[in-house]
């Protein structure tokens, strides 16, 4: 009964995503989305200037977000490079936050295989349950479909029992149509959740992609029974856009897929966000930028 | 903390109602000459909320006697004023109200969806600003008139009577007023007795414009009314939208009067989906095609074929997505099926599902709660109807679809052209050539390939057989304002 | 010298490519002002126009999708037949009461609306389509498509007008029926055969002579009649025909002699249709 892949008309998917946008949420659906979106965060740094000093402090942001309200739920994991696995490992062990680690060369994914089920082995041994991959760009393009589900199934061993997160780097897929032919790749070879880009080209996550994705997922459930994980990354910001995104989740996947276990946000700047409109909302009073601590 | 969690992820949105302050007042008048009067024989009409059954206002009732009294005024508005005015100025005239009614977007918006139960997030995106950007579009016409009819001499008819339904009435205003003001016309119109608020804010901002006296003239009251409009030998061109049943009495009543008329009536339209279609962006095509405005559109898609090969897959979507769709108060911004317009028509509409279910036929609707107040009706969808049943052939004017398949794209014209109406259709393929060739052998004045029920000033609207004659929109819209003749 | 016994022929109807007698079996004669017969013709019945209508609609579905050229090379055609059988139709004229002259002259302007109207087939669309610049992501264009099978109700003896009528109809690729009273009758059934050695689809013309008012009545009631079009009418027809022709909503012209505009007559009979499709990677 199921068809693989349908055409997408991007227009007709713009028109859509401007339906999420629409849906107005206030009150106590506001309330629940935001303590939801940041149970959901990946909270990210993925800088060259790293350091396990900035580690630290993101893992302390990600196990108590705010001290002046100390009932907010912690994120959902923090995610770094693989040289700070360790930093992160230690500091948030028992705190229920999750270590993700990018892994197989990201953000390019230039490397040779080896090293990148290599990079993977180490990132789990170091103390990262969670792996977020980048798809072969190259291989793809050229069409060596196999090839690029090789290297997922290679990873997903070496992952064990670590969750894989395939990032297949949206903005360089060039159509909407290549997105779902990259989804499908993705989730058939593996993959527990697909996620949308590295953060570090642009556009990075948009609604459009991130819906295409879904309704790949919710395909690919109907197909399967299997319920795979979205992760959009970078471009996200603002609460408001946040919310957005948990709507279109809501509407397309339906109220399963609301767990940190099946959506997950890669940002960094949306959780002060996130934070400022929750004491709003708690005390009635706009917060100052400085209010809340930057990392 | 759980529990708010809990709220976003199961529960409905929470309320989120529009609350821009809207002045409705307890009775209007007739408005003529520049000034509200009442009635000659002071009848009024009582004008419910369909939302909720409330009472919501009482309109004037025009007469015979009202009825002359407007196109008296719009005679003489038009010998001693408008058509004195050079284009230029008429265009400056329009291109006020234009902004005026994009000042008073939020107001007119609420007052629509208070007025016709339509929602929120439709009269303000989609009802106000197409209105605004009618009259922004017609306004730059009126002194380009000559560019239009190259190689004629044109000038206007004199005075316009209009007549206008219940289920966009400001934007069927703007569609009705615009040109005709450009052209150099005056009018008299007459919106429908459900929905003659946005008409009368309109003639306020009319006055607030400072449009001359008796241009424009706004009488409320029934189909008596409409009756002695379109009928007045004082009027020299009649525009109608409405039922086909009312266009035909119309354009019989005109016969030997040599009266001009343009009428826009009611449709049938199907929605061809082809295997190849992108199937998503499809759904929600047909969503918008037959639940937009409950599916109170002329050209809604009220008839779906699907090709056989992808017929389960995407009923499986569709109604997969009808389960999303949010109904209730009209003025709660998430809401997307609002209230069925008006009792007679929920009557109507509740006939012919009764009949689709003694005949047998898969009536399936959305499990959405239906309050307890007000007229409503679910998003329904009527699988493997047979051609024949009247829910196939006779337009319900509701959020009702009739479900087909087909296995051919020759089978699926045919099914499609097998109606007397002809106002719209749709055509989803990836195909570039069979959108051409559907495209063309689908008898409608608007089709729509990839996308539905999308409208713009500067595209004519209007249908071929028993759904009118005439277009409106664009510069074929002018065509019906003017009379042509040789130059020179 | 004895006088030869003329071969007199009785002029028959043109329905579905074809010239059949009426299916009525009634004939009418055309008589000269001293009361002599001069020709005779078939007098169409109802049935007649309803079987012309059936075959009508077959035709117009093929010429409208031929291409606009060949639409303009076929009425070109037919300029070229009329202008071959002048003489036969200029002494039909005659019959019908015109002194030689003017037949002659009707029948040369009648060639040359033939040969006018051949070079709109291809045009006509160009000057009435638009690109509409909408403000979403839409590529939305308006081309006009024929109406269908339309009723052409002459009554008057204006041969050039009658022709007119017919190309403008055909022009714009509908199927045209023509109702023609006894004043154009004989001259109205030689364009039959003018018609017939055109190449158009069978059916696509049809020339009924006879009743104009019973029937322009049945053309007006017939559901399947899209458009009429009438000339010289009675303005009490014109107001009969006006009421059942609302039942449905079919698209009306009524001209009485006076110049019109070619384009406008061409359009008067072609329904717009718009055209939406989004743009997007």
């Amino acid at each position: 009964m199921e068809r693989a892949a349908y055409p997408i008309d991007s227009v007709g998917v713009a028109e859509r995503t401007k339906r999420f946008q629409a849906r107005s949420i206030k009150a106590e659906s506001k309330a629940g989305g935001l303590l939801l979106a940041l149970t959901m965060l990946d909270l990210t740094t993925l800088e060259g200037a790293d350091t396990p000093g900035k580690v630290r402090q993101l893992c302390g942001k990600a196990m108590t977000p705010d001290p002046a309200d100390p009932g907010l739920p912690r994120v959902a994991a923090v995610c770094v490079y693989p040289s700070m696995v360790r930093t992160a490992a230690r500091m948030l062990a028992g705190s229920g936050v999750g270590v993700a680690s990018v892994a197989t060369a990201f953000p390019s994914g230039q490397s040779r295989l080896k090293e990148k089920v290599e990079e993977v082995r180490f990132c789990v041994e170091e103390g990262a349950g969670e792996i977020d991959m980048v798809i072969n760009r190259g291989a793809f393009h050229a069409g060596e479909m196999e090839r690029v589900a090789e290297e997922i199934r290679l990873v997903k061993a070496a992952c064990g029992e670590a969750h894989l997160k395939v990032i297949l780097e949206t903005g360089e897929l060039g159509s909407l149509e290549r997105v779902r032919e990259a989804s499908d790749l993705a989730m058939e070879a593996g993959a527990d959740f697909i996620k949308t880009s590295t953060g570090k080209i642009s556009p990075a996550a948009t609604l459009e992609v991130t819906l295409v994705m879904l309704e790949a997922i919710r395909d690919h459930y109907w197909r399967t029974g299997r319920r795979i994980g979205m992760k959009p990354a970078g471009g996200i910001r603002t609460a408001k856009q946040a919310l957005h995104y948990l709507v279109m989740v809501r509407e397309v996947l339906g109220p399963e897929w609301l767990c940190p276990e099946l959506f997950r946000f890669g940002a960094s700047s949306l959780m002060n966000d996130i934070l400022m409109q929750l004491r709003k909302m708690r005390t009635g009073c706009y917060s100052h930028p400085d209010d809340l601590s930057k990392e | 903390m759980k529990e708010a969690i809990e709220v976003f992820k199961t529960g409905v949105y929470a309320p989120a109602p529009e609350r821009t302050p809207v002045h409705v007042a307890a009775r209007y008048g007739l408005f003529i000459d520049g000034a509200f009067h009442e009635a000659e024989a002071g009848g009024s009409r009582p004008v419910e909320n369909p939302a909720t059954g409330e009472r919501l206002t009482e309109t004037a009732e025009a007469g015979e006697a009202d009825v002359d009294k407007a196109v008296g005024a719009a005679r003489r508005a038009f010998e001693k004023r408008w058509s004195r005015l050079p284009g230029k100025e008429r265009g400056k005239y329009l291109y006020r109200l234009a902004r005026l009614i994009q000042e008073r977007s939020r107001e007119l918006a609420v007052l629509e969806s208070l007025d016709t139960g339509k929602p929120i997030r439709e009269s303000r995106d989609v009802d106000v600003p197409l209105a605004a950007a009618h009259f922004f579009y017609y306004a730059g016409w009126a002194d380009k008139i000559g560019h239009a009819f190259a190689g004629r001499a044109v000038r206007p008819y004199g005075v316009a009577g209009q007549v206008i339904p219940w289920n966009f009435p400001l934007l069927m205003a703007a569609w009705k007023m615009a040109p005709a003001l450009a052209c150099g016309n005056t009018l008299v119109l007459k919106p429908a007795e459900f929905t003659p608020l946005t008409a009368m804010a309109l003639a306020g901002l009319v006055q607030e414009a400072g449009f001359p006296e008796g241009v424009i003239n706004i009488i409320t009251g029934g189909g008596e009314a409409g009756a002695a409009l379109v009928g007045h030998p004082g009027v020299d061109k009649v525009a109608f939208t409405g039922s086909t049943a009312v266009g035909k009495a119309i354009q019989r009543g005109l016969a030997g009067t040599g009266k001009p008329y343009t009428l826009e009536l009611g449709g049938k339209a199907a929605h061809l989906i082809f295997e190849d279609a992108a199937l998503d962006e499809a759904v929600e095509g047909v969503v918008n095609g037959i639940f937009f405005n409950q599916g109170h559109v002329c050209c809604a898609g009220s008839r779906l074929l699907v090709q056989e090969g992808i017929y389960p897959d995407f009923m499986r979507r569709l109604e997969h997505r009808i389960g999303t769709l949010v109904m209730g108060d009209p003025l709660d911004k998430n809401t997307d099926i609002g209230a069925i317009n008006n009792a007679p028509q929920m009557e109507r509409i509740s006939c012919y599902l009764a009949e689709a279910r003694e005949q047998g036929l898969d009536v399936w609707q959305g499990g959405q709660a239906v309050p307890e107040r007000g007229y409503w009706c679910r998003p329904t969808v009527v699988r493997d109807a047979p051609m024949s049943a009247r829910i196939v052939r006779e337009e319900v004017f509701g959020p009702v679809l009739a479900v087909q398949t087909f296995r051919t794209a020759e089978e699926a014209v045919e099914k499609a052209n097998n109606t007397r109406y002809g106002l719209s259709g749709g055509v989803w393929t990836d195909k570039g050539s069979r959108i051409f060739k559907v495209g063309s052998a689908i008898r409608a004045g608007v089709l729509w390939a990839n996308t539905f029920n999308k409208f713009d000033p500067t595209a004519p609207f209007g249908g071929f057989k028993e759904s009118g004659i005439g277009r409106e929109g664009g510069w074929h819209g002018l065509q019906c304002w003017v009379r042509t003749s040789a130059k020179g | 010298m004895a006088q030869r016994l003329t071969v007199n022929k009785t002029y028959k109807l043109f329905i579905g490519g074809k010239f059949p007698r009426s299916e009525s079996g009634h004939t009418a004669m055309v008589m000269s002002k001293n009361g002599r017969p001069l020709a005779a013709y078939c007098k169409a019945s109802r049935k007649d126009l309803r079987d012309a209508v059936a075959l009508a609609s077959g035709g117009q579905a093929k010429w409208s999708s031929q291409s606009p050229y060949l639409r303009g090379q076929i009425l070109y055609r037919a300029a070229e037949m009329l202008e071959g059988g002048a003489a036969q139709v200029a002494s039909a004229l005659q019959w019908h009461g015109m002194s030689p002259l003017p037949a002659r002259r009707a029948v040369e302007a009648a060639v040359d609306t033939l040969v006018h109207f051949a070079g709109w087939t291809d045009k006509f669309q160009q000057l009435s389509s638009s690109v509409n610049p909408v403000a979403s992501p839409h590529f939305v264009f308006t081309v006009p498509e024929p109406c269908g099978v339309v009723a052409q109700i002459h009554a008057d003896r204006d041969f050039e007008g009658l022709v007119s009528g017919m190309a403008r109809l055909l022009c714009g690729g509908n199927a045209c029926i023509s109702i023609v009273g006894e004043r154009l009758a004989i001259a109205a059934s030689i364009l039959g055969e003018i018609w017939h050695t055109s190449d158009l689809p069978a059916g696509t013309m049809a020339i009924l002579t006879g009743e104009v008012r019973e029937l322009a009545m049945a053309a007006a009631t017939h559901r399947a009649v899209d458009g009429i079009l009438g000339q010289s009418l009675d303005p009490e027809v014109e107001k009969q025909i006006q009421e059942a022709a609302a039942e449905t909503v079919k698209r009306l012209s009524f001209q009485s002699g006076g110049r019109t505009d070619p384009l406008e007559d061409v359009l008067a009979f072609q329904d717009l249709k718009t055209t939406w499709h989004p743009v997007g990677w």
